[in-house]
């Protein structure tokens, strides 16, 4: 089904297509990168600075990019006109909604942590963070595949 | 989902891996250029490997995946321009993020050797590896030449 609609799909949805994918790209790398980096910190305040701060300047700008090319694709296409929708778009809706939830809780309890490292403190709340940004990319991907296969 | 719907699911995971492992790349190659310690070159080893998993599992999947695609999928021929293009394009940036690779490793390699002789402390010779301009360059052509496949898949010239 979904390989036919790649075969069929208008040129006028590639614009929008092209900026939905490409923000979730860095999205998915941004998380990939701040939780590999929190991930082997070690305690290290320069490293989980740095893992905090790509989640920041990486993944969240990522996350806006794909959120307004979804937007986007999704009145062009005319989904939004659908009496029912179908399954992978409620289910990268629902991920989507969920993810930027835990991505703004995980940025909030990481800056609270940033700031206290300062004093030393802080490592726990970045190993929340951590927690948060691989659960929200095991959650992105799925989300691909549901895009991507377009079950039902 | 059909056997097709799957694959074309793990191609595109699969190119969202080689990007992931891009943007990890990316963040490398900046927090290194303020690196001129061994321990804190070291220390990025780890991450590395990363960035290595998955733009090694992206590019090797993008391509297998996509390969099947183009012999199974009525309507695509491994020859359409577009796909040929992607090939190419997929080949070039195989070939560059290798020699990126081998750029950022020389200073990798120097930290290894300054630790191994007990020096610790900042190092001109091993930060100037760090901001290598070759590696810095290469890194940006391969991110360029991965944005043209993605605009190569989505608008499809010549299909």
């Amino acid at each position: 089904m979904s390989t036919f609609l790649a075969l069929s799909r208008p040129t006028e949805w590639n614009f929008p297509l092209f900026v939905h994918v490409f923000g979730a790209m860095v999205l998915v790398g941004g998380l990939l990168a701040g939780a590999s980096t929190l991930l082997y910190a070690r305690g290290d305040a320069r490293f989980l600075r740095l893992g905090y701060w790509t989640l920041v300047a990486v993944a969240l700008p990522g996350y806006v990019v794909m959120r307004t090319g979804a937007e986007w694709l999704y009145t062009k296409e005319g989904l939004d006109e659908l009496p029912d929708e179908p399954t992978w778009i409620d289910m990268g809706y629902g991920i989507a909604d969920l993810g930027a939830l835990l991505v703004l809780i995980a940025l909030i309890v990481g800056g609270i942590g940033v700031r206290r490292l300062r004093n030393g403190g802080g490592t726990g709340l970045l190993k929340a963070t951590m927690i948060i940004a691989w659960i929200v990319l095991v959650a992105a991907l799925v989300a691909v595949w549901a895009m991507a296969g377009k079950p039902n | 989902m059909s056997f097709d719907d799957w694959i074309l699911a793990l191609h595109v995971l699969s190119a969202f891996a080689w990007v992931a492992g891009l943007v990890v790349f990316w963040v490398l190659v900046v927090a290194v250029r303020r690196a001129d310690t061994p321990d804190e070159t070291v220390r990025m080893e780890p991450i590395t490997k990363v960035g290595g998993a998955a733009t090694g599992i992206g590019a090797v999947g993008t391509l297998l995946f996509g390969l099947w695609l183009a012999f199974s999928v009525g309507g695509y021929d491994i020859w359409d321009p577009w796909i040929l293009a992607a090939l190419v394009l997929w080949a070039l940036a195989g070939g560059l993020g290798g020699r990126t690779g081998k750029a950022y490793m020389e200073g990798m390699h120097k930290a290894r050797e300054l630790e191994a002789a007990g020096q610790s402390g900042p190092n001109a010779e091993l930060l100037a590896l760090n901001r290598t301009q070759n590696g810095l360059v290469l890194h940006t052509v391969v991110s360029l030449l991965t944005v043209l496949i993605l605009i190569d898949m989505i608008w499809k010239p010549g299909a």
